[in-house]
């Protein structure tokens, strides 16, 4: 595909409309049956229902939204501005009258007002593209070469690393005292979630980012974490804070366990018994049922205590509550709620988070940190030059392994309940996309990696369904805007051989 | 005796539906050194387009089985190649030269998509084909009362493997199509300079993967009967592991790996336990990989500094 001139020279309409229908034609053989057939299991018989409307608007839509962006390309952005506003402005209104007036109702393509909404976004995001390019088309004329948007906001956020970076504790640590009225139970435990899990992408960051092994079954560690705490603390009884360094080590250990066989395997041979790794661990984490509870879990694992004070309103054998212990401290009477165990674990996930995070940027200035990215970036040169690989990537998977061991047994302690429901590979793949798409090896980038990831979908768990479609989405449109994750901060490695033609996206 | 005949057949059966899968992931990997992740939804895909498929040619009164099943397999083929080409279209070319994660981690996203879609516009309970198409079987061996049975649907299944296993040895080996893809394999840059159409190369070796998916999506369909949204995630790393196993890049490896890891499977759930069938599965893969990285009919990697 030639790409056509960047002046508005000659429209040629008829490529224009034949990319437009070959987009159309690709559109309905897509649809017409996934979408355009429904089946339905109805009295043991398997029958279907039609749904034609939606596989005419999806082609209809995409015929004009594909002339849309040819002319946007041709360097004809008006047309396509206009024509995807008014598309917007319709969509819009309709879904805004639609209670009041049937023909709102009707102008909407879809059943359901969340499609409606997702389907209004795209002439929107194809507005906006156009009007940009015309603004700036009026503003100066178009400066080849010029960093796009995103790589000056890229840029500009890296200068300020470290200022972000301590900036977002601080605003970490001061989260539970700040004023949120209502919804503070509600923000804490988002918080909490997302805190575990840049927890567990800084681990992962370790194998990935620092060792450069590409590992697609870390939820297994997370797993033996949580169920290792679950086990201990169900059959023997022993405190959160014993069974912590319990799960740690069994986690290294299961890392190890895995390290072997894999040391001499590379890239993608890694990934897929890693994967495979993963899997076996909850096969056998569902059929050990003696002992992990099989499908069902473990339930009513014991909750940690601060110190040895309880959480609960009255404390068990005659100890006391944290409450009791606050009131004596402080000299006032502090009442049991509830809210108080909430913020103690976001402490400690977040206390536990600070630490990986710690340890990660001290190893990197360490001797094995060192190993660690050179082995990433040349596995022969390192031999060469006298380092072990086994024993660096042992200590890589082990580390990695460690901290998911400890991710883990919070997250069991927190839930109450472990179940291998909790550790399938799309466990696995949500962590290994925070960290890629905050840019491998960069700390802050996980961080906001993981807010995006997990924070936007649990802020919008209305639409439950929609949810993890729009989870694959965003994965995918992320990659293609920004391969290098959104903050891609590796120095530049010298490229002997640029691989393949063409090339898109930005340089790391 | 008579029980092990039996699970051989079964296990044939099933080898050949892991083995045309996994050639997509063998041909793909071959071509652009990357898993292609969302190859087994694509395969689930293939599933359900057969399905809606054969309902909507029951509704239209065509019940000839024989036309049926080559009607069913034309429609399922063509309908999941595009699915095939769009994935390429949009979770890799996109993203090709840049770092070697990019495209994995969009391969992930898209098959995490499609899985929801299918949910979203399906429905996440299992879909029966009743009553099945194809029935009835020859009886080979009679003895204390244990019957082995060849069903005409096994016969249907192991044909259709063999003439499209054959069909595609010859594309390979003797076609034009068949020496770009080897040039690409080889040298992108050099393919591209000598004028072979890289993107265009690389989209039909999507293709040609999704329409055998698709294939192994109808067998499916036809041989267990029921499919849901999720068939897509195990079969996909089974199929893998299977093109692993044969060697990566080898087509020839890729069938032999699909019929072992569909024999280890059926033998290892008639012996042993059934529960642990896929755990199986994957020791023998990390014992190849230990012994023999390369598969049973790679060529080796060499290593270049």
């Amino acid at each position: 595909m030639a790409v056509t001139t960047e002046a508005p020279a000659a429209l040629d309409m008829q490529e224009i409309l034949k990319k437009a229908a070959l987009a159309a034609v690709v559109t309905f053989l897509l649809a017409c049956s996934i979408v355009g057939i429904e089946t339905v299991s109805s009295t043991g018989q398997l029958v279907f229902v039609t749904r034609y409307t939606e596989v005419f608007v999806a082609v209809v839509g995409v015929f004009f939204g594909s002339m849309a962006i040819s002319l946007i390309r041709a360097g004809r952005p008006v047309p396509a501005m206009i024509g995807s506003g008014v598309v917007t402005l319709v969509l819009v209104a309709a879904l805004l009258l639609e209670e009041s007036s049937s023909l709102a109702h009707m102008l909407l393509p879809f059943q359901s007002v969340t499609v409606d909404w997702g389907a209004a976004i795209v002439p929107a995001v194809l507005c906006i593209r156009a009007a940009q390019i015309v603004w700036r088309a009026r503003s100066r004329g178009r400066v080849v070469g010029k960093p796009t948007v995103a790589q000056q906001i890229g840029a500009t956020l890296r200068q300020f690393i470290p200022i972000i970076a301590v900036v977002l504790i601080i605003l970490a640590i001061a989260l539970p005292w700040l004023p949120m009225g209502a919804s503070k139970r509600k923000v804490i435990d988002i918080c909490t979630l997302v805190v575990t899990y840049i927890m567990l992408g800084w681990g992962l960051n370790i194998v990935v980012g620092l060792a450069g092994l590409l590992d697609l079954g870390y939820v297994a560690f997370y797993a033996v974490g949580a169920y290792s705490y679950a086990l201990f603390a169900a059959d023997f009884g022993w405190s959160f804070w014993l069974c912590l360094p319990i799960a740690g080590m069994l986690s290294a250990s299961f890392g190890l366990l895995l390290g072997f066989p894999v040391l001499r395997l590379r890239g993608d041979y890694l990934a897929i018994v890693t994967l495979g790794f993963g899997e076996m661990i909850r096969i056998i984490l569902i059929n050990w049922w003696w002992v992990t509870g099989g499908p069902n879990g473990i339930n009513k694992v014991a909750r940690p205590s601060f110190f040895g004070f309880s959480f609960e309103r009255t404390a068990p054998d005659g100890g006391m509550t944290v409450y009791d212990l606050f009131s004596k401290l402080l000299g006032t009477e502090v009442g049991y709620d509830p809210y108080w165990r909430v913020v103690f674990l976001y402490y400690l996930i977040l206390a536990a988070a600070l630490v990986t995070n710690f340890f990660t940027l001290r190893i990197r200035k360490l001797p094995l940190g060192r190993a660690w990215e050179a082995l990433r970036e040349d596995e022969t040169a390192c031999r060469a030059l006298g380092i072990n690989p086994t024993n660096t990537k042992l200590t890589a998977f082990a580390c990695g392994a460690m901290f998911a061991g400890f991710a883990g047994s919070f997250f069991a302690a927190r839930q109450g309940f472990v179940s291998p429901e909790s550790f399938v590979f799309i466990e696995s793949a949500v962590i290994l996309a925070i960290v890629v798409l905050g840019g491998l090896g960069s700390q802050v980038g996980i961080v906001l990696a993981a807010a995006v990831l997990i924070g936007l979908p649990e802020l919008f768990r209305e639409l439950k369904d929609y949810r993890m479609l729009a989870f694959g989405i965003g994965m995918v449109l992320i990659m293609i805007w920004r391969p290098g994750g959104l903050l891609a901060h590796r120095d530049p490695t010298i490229r002997l051989h640029p691989k393949g033609a063409g090339g898109g996206g930005q340089k790391p | 005796m008579e029980y092990f005949l039996q699970q051989l057949i079964n296990g044939l059966t099933l080898g050949g539906v892991y083995g045309l899968i996994a050639i997509g992931y063998t041909m793909v990997y071959g071509i652009i050194g990357m898993i292609n992740f969302a190859h087994g939804d694509v395969y689930m895909i293939g599933a359900f387009n057969a399905l809606i498929a054969f309902l909507v040619l029951g509704y239209l009164g065509i019940t000839w089985v024989p036309l049926a099943i080559l009607i069913v397999l034309l429609v399922a083929v063509l309908l999941t190649a595009v699915y095939g080409w769009t994935v390429e279209r949009v979770a890799y070319r996109p993203l090709r030269g840049s770092t070697r994660l990019a495209p994995l981690i969009s391969a992930i996203g898209m098959s995490i998509f499609l899985q929801n879609f299918v949910l979203l516009l399906q429905g996440a309970r299992g879909k029966p084909l009743t009553p099945p198409p194809i029935s009835g079987g020859f009886t080979l061996m009679e003895h204390e009362g244990f019957t082995v049975e060849l069903s005409y649907l096994q016969i249907t299944i192991m044909l259709i493997t063999v003439v499209l296993m054959f069909g595609f040895t010859m594309l390979i080996t003797k076609t034009s199509l068949g020496r770009q893809q080897r040039a690409c394999e080889q040298d992108m840059k050099m393919a591209s300079l000598l004028g072979v159409n890289i993107n265009r190369t690389i989209a039909t070796t999507f293709i040609i993967g999704a329409a055998l998916a698709a294939v192994a999506g109808l067998m499916v369909t036809l041989y267990y009967g029921v499919i849901d949204f999720y068939i897509g995630f195990v079969a996909g790393i089974k199929a893998f592991t299977a093109a692993v196993l044969g060697g990566i890049g080898s087509m020839p490896g890729a069938m032999l790996g699909g019929l072992l890891i569909g024999l280890i499977e059926v033998f290892w759930s008639a012996y042993f336990t059934v529960e642990y069938k896929d755990v199986a599965a994957f020791t023998v893969l990390v014992m190849v990989l230990i012994f023999r990285p390369t598969g049973l009919l790679g060529r080796p990697e060499i290593e270049k500094v």
